[in-house]
């Protein structure tokens, strides 16, 4: 801290505005390879990133494993020459709010225990599928983030991470079935059977294989249907960046009904234990709650302070930095509303359609334009009413503004993603399906 | 410093240890439209240690070289804690050597104004093209030093520069929006980048008439991939699956990748070959000193050989190939691809054209993923094909298929290999990898198209 304060000092001597943010990292990462132990490791890392603004315009550069802060300054001065013009000023000193990211059970666990964690997943579903192969990941992590600048702005702040997840794999001549599960959050899970019962449970549903035929049909997403189609678009369209540069399909429509009115959908950084919190963001500014979508109308972009001073309003709290990246807008944790509609009432109402629980390639299509083509790694076909098995090679198309301002049926039941998104299930009425 | 790691290596209970140490120096340069959004420079100091105790691993990454005796000891403990019955891989024989490369155009005497002047000049051109609504462009560079230490007695420097640069022009009409791309990149000349001016115009001209193009037709068609687009097939649906670590520990999958077994037609040959000068995923040495090789992984349409690390070929009972790649020193070395490519046939373009009566012409790539057997990616551009013609644009279109259905369908290979440089490999957490891919033009039969695809990661 006060040898950041030193290069703040020195650098103020060249440049008008100064910041130094630092991120140290210890993590554990535990990994079993079919069904087995395979490695553990242990991860350091502290990356020291320093902006400044000289003559005006914005200098950047980054260390990690260096002390050498004189040649730190020297490649922010190299930079700045180059340097972006827009005229913000760090944030002073603030007050944050009190959200909690950090559980000290994180910091003792050992990695014996975490192994059992592993262990307690894989034996509970090979017990239902003796033939499957599971990769399994248990992680524990602490972060330490420091933040001061010129300004006389300061934060520091500790967060602990633990994440599970498992992949499993059955395969049965050259056919493959895929199935999977994460949790992740700044606590120790309860029991790990929650996630083993999960894919359990999507193992049974896969039990047959069924065809399905080329057509318009309704598609139930899953909370993992819903992140593996929608997340990666709807992230971009909501983008403060994305819409100054106005290729959002969202710019210009705030305030417009642009959705089915019974969505809704907020960013919110100050959840209690959740991956995507914190006390501030990473420029310092408070962590807040943003509505994006009210009944189906939209309401906000998401902005870090360069961003916000390019469109003339103000940073909502969303800087990120990955590693020594530049600082840039991204979400925190996205939360789309409950409805009123049970899981098992979408699929009772269903005479023929599908269920998606993982899409691939969804992210490669037009993000920006909203249109998208995936492979259903893991979905099920419905008919009369009930889930009657798995399906294969089979894609689903078309474009996410249609598809979500289509009048849809909205799960009473939310959970969380991966630890980004939570979200209920998404009945759409009419989506694309291409099959052999 | 080759004493320290060397010492800190000795005396430990464990079946093998290494210290890899990295020292890089990267500048990335981003512009977006007309403004000059992120110029960074980054310098990075730091290594890591891996132990093998009874087949299981431990890894301890730093930032420090303090406590390095420790560290190594940590290492060996973990590996200690998880391991089980396995066993280790026999041992090598030690590797001394420094490898430097010497280039026309070599980074260190670029400096940061000529890159920007470079970029700003591709930039302007995009952005003076019609129907333009905005642009991007991603450049990156790294000047990287990599110490490899191990308890063999091997020492290996290498110097492992790279530039990867990506162009983007984003075509907007109402509330259409379509892009087009192009991706290059070397494994240390500056001069693969530049002259890149005609190029650049034809990407901006492209993402202006897809506005306007049809979608395809969803289902079954008959296509030809262009060099570029085949590339990333052979990468993305077959070079994963001959990545030994899928299939080591799987017996399943091994199954399916048995030696021997037929994958596709007689004229069908792929290989793996981090030996070729020039290319973006070639290496003297991989990530754990052992010799890059040239590896056949399928001839005359029968699976002949994957790629291994030390650990994948001693449990297979194969030999090692040299494929064990690390991005960085976050992360321990796992089997990777180097420059993977189709080797050319006897058809010429014209020729497969003249057997479709109709089909679509797919070129360009804007990204891939492959679960195992199924695997889709995606097309910058495509082209009706009528009575053996090329008709009109589509937009841009996703493939998809069972890896060992589409190899088999493949009923053309043409003359006119071409490598790919532009691209980056992803695979567990460990993104992007300086690999390249290439083929020539190729004709697949039965090729499920989804019509609504066309871009890369935003």
């Amino acid at each position: 801290m006060e040898h950041f304060l030193d290069v703040i000092h020195s650098a103020l001597k060249v440049a008008e505005q100064a910041e130094v943010f630092c991120v140290s990292s210890r993590e554990t990462p535990i990994y079993f390879e079919a069904n087995k132990l395979k490695q553990i490791q242990a991860k350091e890392n502290t990356n020291v990133t320093l902006r400044i603004f000289r003559g005006g315009k914005l200098g950047i550069a980054a260390a990690s494993g260096s002390n050498n802060m004189e040649t730190l300054l020297d490649m922010a001065v190299e930079t700045s020459e180059f340097g972006d013009p827009t005229n913000f000023t760090f944030p002073s000193r603030m007050d944050y709010p009190d959200v909690h990211i950090f559980d000290s059970r994180v910091q003792k666990v050992t990695m014996e225990e975490m192994i059992e964690y592993g262990d307690q997943v894989i034996t509970k579903i090979k017990k239902y599928a003796p033939e499957i192969l599971c990769d399994v990941e248990v992680t524990s992590g602490i972060d330490s983030i420091c933040i001061v600048n010129s300004q006389r702005g300061e934060a520091n702040y500790t967060k602990s991470f633990f994440g599970l997840s498992v992949e499993g794999i059955i395969i049965r001549d050259t056919d493959m079935l895929f199935t999977g599960d994460s949790e992740n959050s700044c606590c120790l899970p309860a029991s790990p059977d929650l996630i083993a019962d999960r894919v359990v449970r999507q193992l049974e549903l896969a039990n047959e294989k069924v065809a399905v035929s080329t057509k318009l049909l309704p598609v139930i997403f899953t909370p993992r249907g819903v992140a593996s189609t929608f997340l990666t678009p709807l992230s971009l369209a909501f983008n403060g960046k994305v819409v100054l540069e106005g290729v959002s399909p969202l710019g210009g429509k705030l305030g417009e009904q642009t959705f089915d009115n019974n969505l809704n959908l907020w960013d919110d950084a100050t959840l209690a234990y959740q991956v995507g919190s914190s006390p501030c963001d990473d420029e310092g500014v408070p962590s807040q709650c943003t509505p994006l979508i009210e009944r189906g109308v939209v309401t906000n972009f998401l902005y870090d302070l360069r961003t916000a001073a390019l469109a003339n309003t103000r940073s909502t709290g969303n800087c990120k930095r990955i590693g020594s990246g530049s600082p840039k807008p991204a979400v925190s944790s996205l939360v789309i509303g409950e409805g009123d509609i049970s899981f098992e009432a979408m699929v009772e109402g269903m005479e023929e359609g599908l269920v998606v629980e993982q899409l691939i390639g969804a992210d490669q299509g037009n993000l920006l334009g909203g249109d998208f083509s995936g492979n259903v790694l893991l979905g099920y076909k419905v008919e009369n009413g009930e889930v009657i098995g798995r399906i294969k090679d089979t894609m689903i198309s078309g474009n996410v503004y249609q598809i979500l301002k289509q009048s849809l049926g909205i799960g009473n039941k939310a959970r969380w993603v991966d630890g980004i998104l939570r979200t209920p299930a998404l009945y759409c009425p009419c989506v694309s399906v291409a099959s052999k | 410093m080759r004493n320290q790691f060397t010492d800190a290596l000795k005396g430990h209970n464990a079946d093998y240890v290494e210290i890899r140490f990295e020292e890089s120096e990267a500048t990335r340069v981003i512009c977006r439209s007309g403004s000059l959004e992120e110029v960074n420079r980054t310098y990075s100091s730091g290594g890591n240690i891996r132990a093998l105790v009874k087949g299981r691993w431990g890894f301890v990454s730093f930032n420090r070289l303090d406590k390095l005796r420790e560290r190594v000891a940590l290492a060996v403990d973990e590996a200690r804690l998880a391991s089980g019955e396995g066993l280790g891989f026999p041992a090598a024989e030690p590797v001394v050597d420094i490898v430097t490369q010497e280039f026309e155009r070599s980074l260190t005497d670029i400096t940061l104004a000529a890159k920007k002047r470079l970029l700003d000049e591709y930039n302007s051109i995009i952005l003076g093209s019609s129907k333009i609504q905005s642009s991007r462009i991603d450049y990156r560079d790294v000047k990287r030093k990599v110490t490899f230490v191990n308890s063999e007695g091997s020492y290996i420097e290498q110097s492992k520069p790279d530039i990867a640069l990506r162009l983007t022009a984003i075509a907007c009409q109402g509330n259409e929006v379509q892009q087009a791309g192009l991706s290059l990149g070397s494994n240390g000349d500056f001069s693969a980048i530049e002259g890149l001016h005609g190029q650049v115009q034809e990407i901006a001209r492209r993402a202006a008439s897809l506005l306007s193009a049809p979608h395809v037709k969803g289902g079954e068609h008959t296509i030809i991939l262009d060099p570029v687009l085949a590339g990333v097939f052979v990468h993305e649906a077959f070079g994963h699956l001959s990545e030994a670590d899928f299939v080591y520990q799987n017996k399943q999958l091994y199954n399916i990748m048995t030696l021997g077994r037929t994958f596709g037609a007689k004229h069908l040959n792929i290989i793996d070959d981090a030996t070729i000068p020039g290319l973006r995923g070639s290496y003297k040495y991989d990530d754990e000193g052992v010799l890059a090789t040239r590896t056949s992984l399928i001839q005359d349409g029968i699976l002949v050989g994957r790629l291994h690390s030390r650990e994948t070929a001693a449990r297979i009972r194969e030999k090692p190939t040299g494929n064990a790649r690390a991005i960085n020193y976050l992360f321990p070395p796992i089997v990777r691809m180097s420059n993977t490519f189709i080797e050319p046939g006897a058809s010429c373009f014209k020729e497969m054209l003249e057997g479709i009566k109709e089909g679509v012409y797919v070129k360009d790539w804007y990204g891939g993923t492959t679960s195992l057997e199924m695997f889709t990616f995606s097309a910058g551009e495509a082209y009706m094909i009528r009575d053996g013609k090329l008709e009109e644009m589509l937009r841009p279109v996703v493939l998809t298929g069972n890896v060992f259905v589409t190899l088999g369908n493949i009923d053309a290979i043409g003359n006119d290999l071409n490598m790919n440089q532009g691209g980056g490999c992803g695979k567990a957490g460990q993104s992007p990898l300086p690999v390249s891919n290439g083929s020539p033009h190729i004709r697949i039969r039965h090729c499920l198209l989804g019509g609504a695809g066309g871009k890369n990661k935003y």
